[in-house]
């Protein structure tokens, strides 16, 4: 049973249950944000052979709190020359577009926010509105800094778009569903139905998928690297440069805002990309709960798996964050325009003709 | 009132807003974001018509591509917050026999027309399968040549840029 259908049988009224059922991801970004934070310090630390947190709690856990509970006491400062107005909705646009994509994303077969049809185009459509909310950040702050950091963050989250929707039209051919959720249910607890050992394609299909797929998985974790502006892809906040990029001027609760549309943004890249390749909130042992006989216990098992997949990457990225250098500007456009999409077409073409053969 | 005829209103009342904001802003950036809002209700209409793929291409291409490409051409040009923007009133009697005879002809089309209801679809289909296969079968060659067309928009913006 889908957690909305339970809402609607104890409130009787769509809306209720409706509004309910879209504040679900809220409660799991929060206490997402916050770990994420707490783990990007601990692992930056560890990698720079520091003990990074180390005070407040043990091993420092309560960080992140103490953290929030500054920003909530900070003072809310508005430059002086700034733009008020797009100033002060600018972190809010931010937030929404990242959050609207997690309107599409299963948690769990017992979880999505919205079973749209068109999940995947919808995904690129709401990035839209990230790429607004960062310029209006950079021209309301009324800075250099700001402004260069939101042209250039807009720029590489337009251009490394276009790779991901390749890759994305790839998986389109071969699962002929943009339904994210039925892409889920589609890969099956066993782990070679995942998209990245060729998905549930039959016959040798399936054999010949793998390398491309492998390359897609490969092209879409890079893009979407870059349209989060993490390091390696970073120039945008490029700290050596630009201060902070787009969030220079902000300060508080509004700072707070972007950080965890960060974080959100982080944690929404890494679930897509679990759910196109890596089966998403399937096991890939199968269940406790079947094995048991307890179909109660199946969505919860699932939400912890397609939580520990987007940690896992999560991970990954922090990883990177603190191995690799930053990009140049050219390098950061060669390596999008000259690289990887060529290689996303080609690829497209040769699962297109897989298919058809 | 069902919760879609509200939806309706928010939405119309959405666009409404931020079309008037788009014409009489004195700050072009303003009429850019407002521009953004107008994009969103427009998204919305189609949502609530069952164009699920049209809501969404309405999205990726006027909110991601035209308006970040209009915010890029304001960001990036010298000097553009000193021009003052004339918004007043002009050529009062042109303007108003344009716009009287043009609300003449939507009146006249609106109120001729016999608006039908369409049946209310209990599971509604996938539209983007409808649209492919059609696009796909009868309207191929019309598909294939503005294809082409972007193509040729593409080689010359390019070869412009270049210069």
């Amino acid at each position: 049973m889908m957690i909305y259908d339970f809402f609607i049988s104890i409130f009787h009224n769509e809306l209720i249950a409706a509004f309910l059922n879209s504040i679900i991801p809220v409660a799991f970004i929060v206490p997402f944000a916050l770990f994420a934070v707490y783990l990007e310090r601990k692992v930056s630390a560890h990698m720079q052979d520091r003990l990074g947190p180390m005070r407040v709690g043990a091993h420092g856990w309560l960080q992140s709190f103490a953290d929030i509970l500054k920003l909530l006491q900070k003072e809310d400062i508005v430059a002086a020359k700034a733009d008020k107005k797009l100033f002060n909705i600018a972190p809010v646009l931010t937030f929404v577009g990242c959050y609207a994509v997690f309107a599409v994303i299963p948690f769990s077969s017992a979880y999505i926010g919205a079973n749209l049809d068109l999940g995947l185009l919808y995904i690129v459509a709401v990035s839209g509105f990230v790429v607004a909310g960062i310029l209006m950040a950079g021209w309301g702050s009324n800075n250099k800094y700001s402004l260069f950091g939101a042209v250039r963050s807009a720029a590489q989250i337009v251009s490394y778009e276009i790779p991901t929707t390749l890759v994305i039209i790839t998986i389109i051919i071969v699962t002929k569903s943009l339904n994210l959720y039925d892409l889920s249910v589609n890969q099956t607890s066993n782990m070679f139905n995942w998209m990245i050992f060729g998905g549930y394609v039959e016959g040798w299909h399936k054999i010949a998928l793998i390398p491309f797929m492998f390359i897609g998985f490969i092209i879409i974790y890079i893009s979407t690297l870059a349209e989060v502006n993490r390091t390696p892809f970073d120039i945008p906040e490029a700290e050596s440069e630009l201060v902070a990029g787009y969030h220079t001027e902000y300060s508080g609760m509004k700072f707070a805002m972007f950080f965890l549309a960060e974080y959100a943004n982080m944690f929404a890249v890494s679930a897509i990309v679990s759910a196109i390749f890596l089966g998403g909130f399937q096991s890939p042992f199968g269940y406790l709960g079947s094995t048991l006989n307890l179909p109660w216990l199946i969505p919860i098992e699932q939400f912890f798996w397609f939580a520990s997949k987007g940690i896992f990457f999560v991970f990954v990225q922090m990883w990177l964050r603190w191995t690799l250098p930053r990009l140049r500007v050219d390098q950061l456009m060669a390596m999008c325009w000259k690289y990887l999409i060529p290689i996303a077409v080609v690829n497209l073409l040769i699962v297109a003709l897989i298919m058809v053969l | 009132m069902t919760y879609y005829t509200f939806a309706f209103y928010a939405f119309a009342a959405i666009i409404l807003l931020s079309a008037y904001a788009v014409v009489t802003s004195k700050n072009v950036i303003y009429s850019a974001f407002s521009l953004m809002l107008t994009f969103f209700g427009v998204a919305g209409f189609y949502a609530l018509l069952g164009a699920d793929f049209i809501a969404i291409v309405q999205l990726i291409v006027y909110v991601g591509g035209i308006l970040t490409l209009m915010l890029f051409g304001v960001m990036l040009t010298n000097k553009i917050t000193e021009t003052e923007i004339k918004t007043g009133v002009f050529q009062v009697l042109p303007a108003s026999i344009i716009i009287g005879m043009f609300s003449g002809v939507l009146i006249a089309s609106i109120s001729n027309n016999r608006w039908t209801v369409a049946e209310k679809l209990n599971n509604p289909q996938n539209s983007l399968v409808g649209i492919g296969s059609i696009l796909m079968n009868e309207y191929i060659l019309i598909f294939e040549l503005l294809g082409v067309l972007l193509l040729i928009a593409l080689i010359g913006a390019a070869s412009i840029a270049r210069k």
